[in-house]
């Protein structure tokens, strides 16, 4: 059994951990070391924990240890990478439902506590848990930070629990990825939220365990509302969000049980997702509250007139060409993770590459559900990682390329983001895949983007539309590469 | 339907309008194949290699006129021919229609179907048929092959041990399909390429091909080479004069001139004057492409080749395609096989003559009886119209370095306040919050600092791997309900069991997942 100190310490080491874990994620060869810092943290962390002062029930905590481990170990195995994005949803969505549980929990505890405590029991004689012991020695401004805490963690969790879930459904295709509200829109999110805190203001005043439960149905309505209004193509930022959520929830139970480690972990995990959602909206050029509120805002004036028209070509056409070229960038998004086309894409990269040809990709920061998801895949498919540039990298280089191919994309490659200041897009920095020699687009149809907006790009004559589903298209052009 | 080919009439073309290739691709879209015996072998396709392919050989042109429904050929027909049309047949050809008023007539006489290659639209969708440009690109090739054949000296500089080889000069006239084709040909033999074009947006294409683009120093609103399809327009008398002065700067210096302005239906502009044929070196040599509708160069003789008095060779041939029989049937089959594609929607092997599809009203100039030309203007325009843009000015270094000032205070002032709001919400909440509180906010404060300073760092591919691992650290959680596990609640205990479990997979799941993406990325 470990002392206080002791445990305290293994927190200190779990901390560092993990914060080097993070750090690790700078490139790809530290972060597969990174990846052990945080084993071994939480082992120390759970350990310490386990085996610290104050923790009963053993046989039942090893059980749902065990049960979770396995069950998470079923799942890492099982997980296609492109369903990535509906687990990370789900996972969030676990440590939403976690915290509110322990937040109930500890209001529960301290009524128990309260009562023991009119009832004049000597702290010693009663049968408390560490948290329990933490509760008995609070004064009254503590306890009303306390309920603050507890607050703050059932409203955070909750959110992020029904939102995770509706993001996991979005995401894995069960529920509809258009965005669509309640009438009322985000009146009813804001009455809600009022409807949460005067019912915070309740539980503060002492109306017990009910308004908590309240708010856990509230604030569960509006992560359900709010997640449900945004489309898919903006899963990203909302991820993002729900990551970040997931890590104040974590932090709000810290204060609440005054552990230091569940502090500092939560702040990392809340920063990351808060920076993550950053990166996505700055990629798109949007405003994070606009992206949360749902829908592209409305434009200023008319879009530019888009003339002439969308020529395609067969296989044939595009292999003469990429047998041609010598340098080819191809731009994936998220209808190469529809198809499951990483596969056939590596195959032509890796024929490319053995004739000498420069083959890259351009990833826009927002291509694919999840922050990332492109490099994934790519990996998943044996693509080297450093032929894998993001924008910023590759958008000077597109004037010296032969080929462009997108495999597909739409809004990222929309050339209207900068020519026309009325679009909806404009100003989101895209790939300047038009300025390459010869563009093929590999699409399913003539059908405009997540945005709903005509793409200039199909119309410019350096670009021919090689039509019909990614992985279809490219199997067929395979074979005609030399 | 048949589809036939003659051999042509006209005395020198060796030229043919189907070859075996492209007899194999029009017989996928169900047509039978025809031609006159001995019509391909003037471009090197013998009877034989028709026969391999399964294209019938016949043996007189009026046989074949009599069995073909639709007759592609190169040169726009003689008399005779177009008597042999009737209203069941369609004749794809080159056809002069702005300069052959009889022959219109004679095709509505005979109520025959005729379709004139060179009035395919320059639109996009219609360039695979677009035998002008196949053409003109054979013609800038062969003008600067013949150019080198009646130059004494190398295009390339060399330094060779018997002395030094300076470079060939050479200056090209109009920046057409040509021009372009005559410009690319002479940077890749080496020679030092110069190209002229009155529109100055061409520029970047010339330059594209490795030539110095030759700017005049004048200022004249041009018309948008959008508004007339792609070809140049007549210029004001101003211009023309300082575009002949820029040339006769240029001649003494020019070893061989390629010209190929043209502009629509009207006789070839006199860019070329005598003076600076005169100031040229002897031995040096001009060949005008333009020579069909009376040259560039004052003196040129169409079809001819002549040496001026100061040893100047002035090529006029007309007939450059010709030349390249071989190359020029093969391009120009394409773009006839391209036609019938575009004639034939269903590929049913029968022709549906749309008359509402712009590339094929464009070309037809006789229809059932009817002269359908000049065309109504396409629907779509040919070029989209050039966006008036500014180019962006360039900084000077003072501005610059202003500029960056000012960004550094704008961050310095920004920083400062977030630094002091931060301050005064710390010093508000320390003031009311008790010591024990304050304990554990310095600890999230700094938790979050540190978050937002190791985040920054992470690489962009890695973002996924990331969300997975914040996901498995973030079922810290699990020691919350740790903690709690051990109540004497039966409620509390079952709560945090779940929680245990959830978090546990979170821990577990997250670590997994993140190790196997990671294991994923690979060098190459």
């Amino acid at each position: 059994m470990f002392s206080l100190g002791l445990t305290s310490a293994a927190y200190i080491a779990a901390s560092v951990l993990f914060i080097l874990a993070l750090g690790g994620l700078s490139n790809q060869e530290s972060a597969k070391r990174a990846v052990w810092y945080g084993i071994v943290g939480m082992f120390i962390a759970m350990v310490a924990t386990i085996f610290g002062p104050g923790v009963g029930n053993l046989f039942l905590l090893l059980v749902a240890v065990a049960g979770g481990g396995v069950a998470g170990v079923y799942v890492a195995q099982r997980v296609q990478m492109t369903e990535m994005p509906q687990l990370v949803a789900a996972l969030h969505s676990f440590v939403g439902l976690a915290a509110v549980f322990i937040g109930l929990n500890a209001d529960v505890m301290l009524s128990t506590v309260n009562e023991l405590k009119m009832a004049g029991t000597a702290m010693k004689d009663a049968d408390l848990t560490g948290f329990g012991e933490k509760l008995w020695k609070k004064d009254a401004v503590e306890i009303a930070i306390l309920k603050v805490e507890v607050f703050l963690g059932i409203f955070i969790g909750a959110i992020t629990f029904t939102g995770s879930v509706v993001a996991f459904g979005k995401l894995a295709g069960k529920i509809d990825g258009k965005p669509t509200q309640l009438p009322g829109g985000h009146m009813l999110n804001a009455v809600a939220l009022a409807a949460c805190i005067i019912l915070g203001f309740m539980y503060f005043s002492g109306a017990g365990v009910w308004t908590m439960i309240l708010v856990t149905v509230i604030s569960g309505f509006i992560g359900w509302h709010l997640i449900m209004g945004i489309g898919g193509a903006d899963m990203p930022v909302v991820v993002s969000m729900l990551n970040s959520y997931s890590g104040w929830a974590a932090a709000a139970i810290g204060f609440t049980l005054g552990n230091d480690l569940l502090i500092v972990t939560g702040a990392l995990v809340g920063s990351s997702g808060a920076i993550l959602s950053y990166i996505m909206c700055k990629a798109m050029n949007r405003k994070f509250v606009a992206v949360i509120l749902g829908g592209f805002g409305g434009t200023g004036g008319p879009a530019l007139e888009v003339s002439g028209e969308m020529i395609a070509i067969e296989a044939e056409g595009v292999a003469a060409s990429l047998n041609d070229a010598d340098s080819i960038i191809i731009v994936p998004g998220y209808g190469m993770a529809v198809a499951q086309a990483q596969q056939s894409v590596s195959e032509l990269v890796r024929k490319l590459r053995a004739q000498g040809k420069t083959v890259r990709f351009g990833i826009h920061p927002v291509a694919g559900r999840l922050p990332g998801h492109m490099n994934v895949l790519l990996a998943e498919a044996k693509v080297p990682y450093d032929i894998v540039l993001e924008m910023d990298e590759i958008n000077d280089d597109f004037p010296q390329t032969d080929v462009a191919i997108i495999i597909g994309s739409n809004d990222i490659v929309n050339p209207a983001a900068q020519d026309d200041p009325n679009s909806p897009i404009a100003g989101m920095p895209v790939l300047e895949v038009w300025k390459s020699k010869q563009v093929f687009v590999s699409k399913r149809g003539q059908g405009t983007g997540y945005s709903g907006i005509e793409n200039p790009l199909f119309f410019k004559e350096n670009t021919r539309m090689f039509y019909g589903d990614a992985k279809a298209s490219l199997d067929k052009l395979l074979p005609l590469i030399d | 339907m048949k589809i036939g080919t003659p051999k042509e009439v006209f005395a020198g073309e060796n030229r043919v309008a189907m070859t075996p290739d492209s007899a194999k691709q029009l017989q996928k879209l169900g047509y039978e194949c025809i031609i006159e015996t001995e019509a391909g072998t003037a471009a090197g396709f013998s009877d034989a290699l028709y026969e391999a392919v399964g294209v019938e050989v016949v043996k007189t042109a009026a046989a074949l006129w009599k069995a073909a429904d639709i007759v592609a050929k190169v040169r726009p027909p003689n008399e005779t021919e177009l008597k042999r049309l009737n209203k069941d047949k369609t004749l794809i050809s080159f056809f002069n229609p702005g300069g052959n008023e009889e022959g219109m007539e004679l095709a509505k006489a005979k109520g025959g179907n005729v379709i004139a290659m060179e009035m395919v639209p320059r639109i996009s969708r219609a360039q695979k048929m677009d035998a002008l440009s196949s053409m003109a690109n054979i013609a800038g090739y062969r003008a600067v092959i013949e150019a080198g054949n009646n130059f004494g000296r190398f295009f390339t500089g060399q330094i060779t041990a018997a002395g030094k080889v300076p470079p060939a000069k050479v200056l090209v006239v109009g920046a057409g399909v040509a021009g372009l084709a005559a410009i690319g040909t002479s940077t890749s033999l080496g020679a030092i390429t110069y190209a002229f074009d009155v529109r100055p947006e061409v520029a970047e294409q010339v330059e594209s091909m490795g030539a110095e683009f030759v700017y005049l120093d004048f200022e004249e609103k041009q018309a948008d080479g959008a508004t007339t399809g792609g070809y140049a327009a007549v210029s004001s008398p101003e211009f023309r004069e300082a575009q002949l002065a820029k040339f006769r700067e240029l001649a003494p210096e020019m070893d061989i001139v390629i010209t190929t302005a043209l502009i629509p239906n009207r006789p070839a502009p006199k860019l070329w004057t005598e003076d600076m044929i005169a100031s040229m070196k002897p031995g040096s040599v001009i060949v005008d492409l333009a020579a069909e509708r009376g040259g560039n160069a004052e003196g040129t003789v169409a079809d001819e080749k002549i040496v001026t008095e100061n040893g100047v060779t002035i090529v006029g041939y007309t007939d450059f395609p010709s030349r390249m029989a071989a190359q020029s049937s093969t391009l120009y089959a394409t773009n006839i096989r391209h036609m019938m594609t575009d004639l034939t929607p269903e590929k049913d092997g029968a022709v549906n003559h749309d008359m509402e599809d712009d590339v094929i009203r464009g070309a037809t100039v006789a229809y059932q009886g009817e002269i359908t030309f000049p065309p109504p203007p396409p629907k779509i325009q040919a070029i989209a119209a050039q966006p008036k843009k500014d180019p962006p000015r360039e900084l000077t270094p003072e501005e610059k370095r202003a500029k960056e000032q000012e960004e550094f205070r704008a961050a310095t002032k920004s920083q400062v306040t977030m630094l002091g709001a931060g301050l005064v919400l710390m010093l508000v909440i320390g003031a009311y919050a008790p010591a024990s509180f304050m304990q554990h906010f310095i600890v999230f404060a700094l938790a979050c600092f540190v978050g937002f300073q190791v985040i920054w760092n992470v690489s962009h591919a890695l973002h996924t791997p990331l969300m997975a691992i914040t996901n498995a650290i973030s079922g810290i959680i699990v020691v919350g309900a740790l903690l709690q596990i051990g109540s004497p609640s039966w409620l509390v205990v079952i709560l945090s069991f779940v929680s245990v479990l959830i978090a546990s997979i979170n821990i577990v799941g997250g670590f997994l997942v993140t190790r196997r993406m990671l294991a994923m990325f690979q060098k190459s």
